[in-house]
């Protein structure tokens, strides 16, 4: 029993992290159209960055810690932006040249990382409390497990609270559903393209400083690992809803430990889950038809 | 006033458009007075909703001039030429089903002093929805709404794509009433397969065929009332027309 509630839980964790992938993934393809292959990138970015600067200010403490979490969404948020702006925003409309460059862009960022930080994992240090496990009703759970899904519950409630009490959440929303008639109301919706971009790449960035501590390395292919996983995720939860992400994130971060734990399967029990959705409900969990 | 006293609010000349290659506006021009509702009619597919939607740059425009109040707009993004004053009413609605009756309308409100008070009046039962998801509404109510972002702000013109497709024939009448409305304070260029509601609304008209602008005429009703001529454009007998007019408009609020 208590080793079911161990793998719930740490389950959950790597929901939680999928869950901050797939969330920005979503929106941006929800509302642009675009399948980001960078995303991955600003993660690692992310986690790079803090990684040298907590190395800096000094490592294992809470208030790096939050430090790093504030300095991985901003990396990720404007790196995010940045991208939007310099590569996707003149090749407006055209997809397959959208998704190409973003594809791009992981492979030449995985290099830069490489050439910058070498293709050895550089290891993590948190608190000494994450090093700590809490008991849960029998079960030793690694503190850190529950610092990053507080971290991306909280994400999950600033991104639903954005998009549900603010104009540009309103626009984002409208957008995702009929982007046109969005323009036709005379908005400039490009605006909101790159509010998303930098919304996911912030959510991706935090993702990365709480991957970082979650394995308890950095490495230049730690965005493309998740990556896979997060689309995955989004397409299951249905392309453009974040409901649907966050739900998808913890069934598939759950079943891919236990099934992992007990069988070895977890990656191919996922993959299974993907193609039963695929051919039962191909708009996900909560996506709208096509 | 005359409308042909006063410059035209639109002026399209030679407006080409196409989708994915294919060419659905062919050179297309016409004017649309400053007053008035001017319908824009044709069989079905002849580019009525292309024509409206390359007006705003919705499709690829590929030719042509098209000036609004004097201003040329051919070259203007769509959120642009709609903040210059065009209200766009789209075929089949295009409510946004996910959110509110309400922040449907905030999304559309352009102005800093919306005009709520008409908005409220033309359509009270609005008011009591909206808390509702417009995805919820029935198809009239939705009618309503997508009117209802249109006539918030002050426009110089209304382009309005099929309001009556699908609707009951009293809620026809209420959409009619509201149109005839609006038109009193600005000049709308209507796309309606309605013949009795183009009789009732519209003054001049505008007839399209292949892409292109096959007649003109100053006076729907007489144009309506031709037989030869609405056998030729529009594949509908005049007789046909009239009957479904008096039909309709002695049921109705006009």
């Amino acid at each position: 029993m208590s080793t079911l509630i161990l793998l719930l839980i740490t389950g959950v964790g790597l929901g939680a992290l999928y869950f901050l992938v797939a969330s920005g993934l979503s929106l941006i393809y929800g509302l642009m159209g675009v399948l980001n292959f960078a995303h991955g990138a600003f993660l690692t970015l992310g986690a790079f960055v803090s990684w040298e600067m907590s190395r800096r200010i000094g490592e294992g403490t809470w208030l790096t810690f939050i430090i790093t979490l504030v300095i991985g969404a901003a990396v990720g948020g404007v790196f995010a932006a940045l991208t939007e702006f310099a590569l996707i925003r003149p090749l407006y409309n055209r997809h397959i040249e959208q998704v190409l460059v973003t594809v791009g862009l992981s492979l030449a960022a995985v290099a830069i990382f490489e050439g910058v930080w070498g293709t050895d994992p550089q290891y993590t240090k948190g608190p000494e409390w994450f090093t700590r496990t809490t008991d849960v009703l029998g079960a030793q759970v690694p503190n850190d497990r529950f610092v990053t899904i507080i971290v991306a519950a909280l994400v999950l409630l600033g991104v639903v609270l954005f998009l549900k009490k603010t104009r540009y959440g309103m626009i984002i929303r409208a957008g995702v559903e009929n982007r046109s008639m969005v323009t036709a109301l005379g908005i400039d919706v490009r605006k909101a393209f790159t509010l998303v971009f930098t919304i996911g790449g912030a959510a991706a960035g935090i993702g990365g400083v709480l991957a970082s501590h979650y394995f308890g390395y950095v490495s230049p292919a730690l965005g493309g690992s998740l990556l896979i996983f997060a689309f995955i995720v989004t397409v299951i939860g249905g392309l453009g809803s974040l409901a649907g992400a966050a739900i998808a994130s913890v069934v598939v971060g759950v079943l891919q430990q236990i099934t992992n734990f007990y069988w070895g399967v977890g990656d191919f029990v996922v993959i299974v889950l993907l193609a039963v959705v695929l051919l039962t409900k191909p708009t996900g969990l909560m996506g709208k038809t096509a | 006033m005359s409308p042909d006293n006063i410059e035209p609010i639109l002026r399209v000349q030679g407006l080409r458009a196409a989708i994915d290659g294919s060419q659905v506006v062919d050179g297309v021009d016409f004017d649309v007075p400053a007053t008035g509702i001017t319908a824009l009619l044709g069989r079905n597919g002849v580019g009525k909703t292309s024509t409206i939607k390359s007006i705003i740059g919705l499709i690829t425009r590929t030719g042509g001039t098209i000036e609004l109040a004097g201003e040329r707009i051919e070259k203007v993004p769509t959120h642009k030429i709609i903040q210059r004053g065009v209200g766009y009413v789209p075929e089949d609605r295009e409510v946004f089903s996910a959110l509110s009756v309400a922040e449907n309308l905030k999304l559309a409100e352009r102005d800093e002093h919306p005009n709520r008070q008409l908005v409220d009046e033309l359509f009270p039962d609005l008011v009591k929805r909206a808390h509702q998801a417009a995805g919820s509404l029935s198809g009239g109510q939705q009618q309503m709404v997508s009117l209802a972002r249109a006539l918030l702000n002050n426009n110089k013109l209304l382009l309005v794509d099929e309001p009556t497709k699908g609707l009951a024939p009293k809620i026809v009448q209420e959409v009619a009433q509201a149109l005839a409305i609006a038109a009193q304070s600005v000049p709308i260029l209507l796309v309606e397969q309605n013949l009795a509601v183009v009789r009732q609304l519209a003054a001049g008209a505008i007839i399209l065929s292949g892409g292109k602008v096959v007649h003109r005429t100053e006076s729907a009703a007489d144009f309506l009332n031709d037989e030869a001529l609405t056998q030729r454009f529009l594949g509908v007998q005049s007789e046909g027309a009239v009957e479904q007019s008096a039909e309709t408009t002695s049921g109705g609020m006009l």
